[in-house]
């Protein structure tokens, strides 16, 4: 597994570079173009904090979620279609198991990247209350296993990757938009809301709003966590599942 | 030594039986071939041999290991070079060494240096550093083959090892092979090209629809199945078949084709002679020495597998 988790690093030495830049100027933007500009328009800020103060924690969860999605995609899509990378390590003394989480152990790392350089910014803007705000490097990690996982299976499954934009548009989007990013989930109908607790990230954005405020969850921390944690073992399961099938034939 | 011993040997895709019951033995040292048309078995064959396929039936024992139970421990000391090439595009040619070389738990240090070697060896060290994208399609080959010598195995599998491949890429592909063999490497390749299996390999089998139809190395098959010569001749007009009855009973066997006749004979002068005695004019003659390709075409048919 370590194996190949050093092949995605070796990889990522390469373009590192531009991916750190998009991971510092992404925040950047978002930060002052929704804190300052929308922000201006929300009178007396959300649940007692600053409007911007309030939705960073959000946007920096829909971050980690938005990384581990995208690096679970057309990446694993292409490993198995393109390049065919995973038959060359099929091949090797490797098990379905090292090849699939060496790739996960990758994203997570990704993500945790992305993450760290998002607090940065954020930190810089001053909307951090907390000391907890730290937290959110690992909450993002669990996060992005949670959504990373079912998004290998699936990636793994289909055989054109225009799913994978129907994924985006109907999966990453709407999930970002409802799950209390931009405002609170309670001021949504009731359908809606439990949608929002149904899928993973209004977890994650729970989390690091309390991480980075210092403030209680909606949910406890234990039933978040185990929430998220099932979503990754059933997206794990989902994975292994598909990645035998191509792989072991 | 055996290193692969297959019997009754089958591989069923559902209804589909790619494989029915091969016998196969591999020994230490050899250059052993499958040959046959598409779709005759010979690339799952290698992929149960490979250990990414598990057999549905019968006994399969590589390196005296099931691969059912063992598959990344034999892995561990086999060498595949795909049908495909599926090297790293975005990675360097020598990185696409080094990683692959910790995937069997090679320290760091050892696998450049061996990178090194490699590269030397299928002649690629001045794109050491140079990404694999822009390589041609001998090139990538090449690297690929040294990528499947990068634990130093046991059994090199080959799949089709220069299709698609110009012909000076070939060349030089058969001669690193040919390389490896001196050096006591065992290869395993499947092939469709009748000259590199004359060219690499020691024995072969000739596979069709599943089963092994012929085996032996390539001097026996030719001995067995065809003559020593083959005349080929062609005649004007609108069909050949109206020159046939009168070069009955010439050598062993008469092949009419549309555009020409083959004669399959021990000597193929005196069948020439012959033909001219009984007063047949063709507009050209052609004395060649049997080949595998006449033995896999009288084995596996002439039409078209698709």
């Amino acid at each position: 597994m370590r194996s190949v988790l050093e092949y995605h690093l070796v990889g990522y030495r390469r373009t590192w570079r531009s991916s750190a830049l998009s991971s510092f100027v992404l925040p950047l933007l978002t930060m002052l173009g929704f804190g300052l500009g929308v922000g201006a328009y929300v009178d007396g800020g959300v649940q007692g904090v600053p409007y911007l103060d309030w939705m960073v924690p959000g946007l920096i969860a829909s971050t980690a979620m938005q990384v581990a999605i995208g690096d679970s995609s057309w990446p694993v899509f292409g490993n198995f279609e393109w390049m065919k990378v995973y038959f060359a390590q099929a091949a090797a003394p490797l098990r379905v198991v090292d090849i699939l989480d060496g790739h996960l152990a990758f994203v997570v790392f990704r993500t945790v990247v992305s993450t760290g350089a998002f607090l940065g910014v954020a930190a810089a803007f001053g909307t951090l209350h907390s000391g907890w705000a730290v937290t959110t490097l690992g909450i993002a990690a669990l996060l992005g296993l949670a959504v990373a996982t079912p998004t290998f299976g699936y990636a793994a499954s289909v055989h054109s990757d225009s799913y994978l934009a129907i994924l985006f548009r109907l999966g990453m989007v709407p999930m970002s938009l409802f799950s209390g990013v931009f405002f609170p989930v309670e001021a949504l109908p009731g359908v809606l809301r439990w949608v929002a607790y149904a899928l993973p990230l209004w977890h994650g954005v729970d989390l690091s709003r309390a991480a980075t405020l210092g403030t209680a969850p909606a949910w406890p921390v234990t039933g978040h966590v185990l929430y998220l944690a099932a979503w990754a073992a059933a997206g794990w399961w989902l994975a292994y599942r598909q990645f035998r099938r191509r792989l072991v034939v | 030594m055996t290193l692969i011993h297959a019997r009754g040997l089958v591989k069923r895709f559902g209804d589909f039986t790619a494989v029915d019951g091969i016998d196969v033995d591999v020994e230490r040292g050899e250059a052993f071939g499958f040959l046959g048309p598409n779709g005759a078995g010979k690339s799952s064959t290698m992929r149960m041999i490979g250990c990414v396929s598990p057999p549905t039936d019968g006994v399969l024992r590589i390196l005296d290991l099931d691969p059912r139970t063992d598959g990344p421990r034999i892995r561990a000391r086999l060498g595949v070079c795909p049908q495909l090439d599926n090297l790293d595009i975005e990675l360097t040619v020598r990185e696409n060494l080094t990683t692959y070389a910790r995937f069997f738990g090679i320290p760091r240090r050892v696998a450049r240096s061996r990178a090194d070697e490699l590269l030397e060896f299928v002649q690629l060290t001045e794109r050491a550093d140079s990404k694999v994208e822009p390589l041609s399609g001998g090139m990538k080959r090449r690297l690929t083959i040294a990528r499947a010598m990068v634990n130093e195995p046991d059994i090199v599998l080959l799949d089709e090892p220069t299709t698609g491949l110009d012909p000076q890429a070939r060349h030089l592909v058969w001669e690193r092979l040919f390389r490896l063999k001196q050096q006591g490497v065992t290869l395993v390749l499947t092939t469709h090209y009748m000259d590199e299996a004359e060219q690499l390999c020691d024995r072969l089998v000739v596979m069709d629809g599943g089963r092994i139809v012929a085996e032996g190395s390539p001097r026996a098959l030719i001995e067995r199945y065809s003559t020593r010569e083959v005349v080929e001749l062609r005649f004007h007009g609108e069909s050949q078949d109206v020159f046939a009855d009168k070069l009955a009973g010439l050598g062993e066997r008469v092949e009419v084709l549309p555009d020409r006749i083959l004669l399959y004979v021990s000597d193929g002068d005196a069948a020439v002679a012959e033909v001219h005695r009984r007063s047949l004019e063709p507009a050209s003659v052609l004395v060649r020495r049997s080949s595998l390709e006449d033995v896999f075409l009288h084995l596996t048919g002439r039409t078209l597998v698709d």
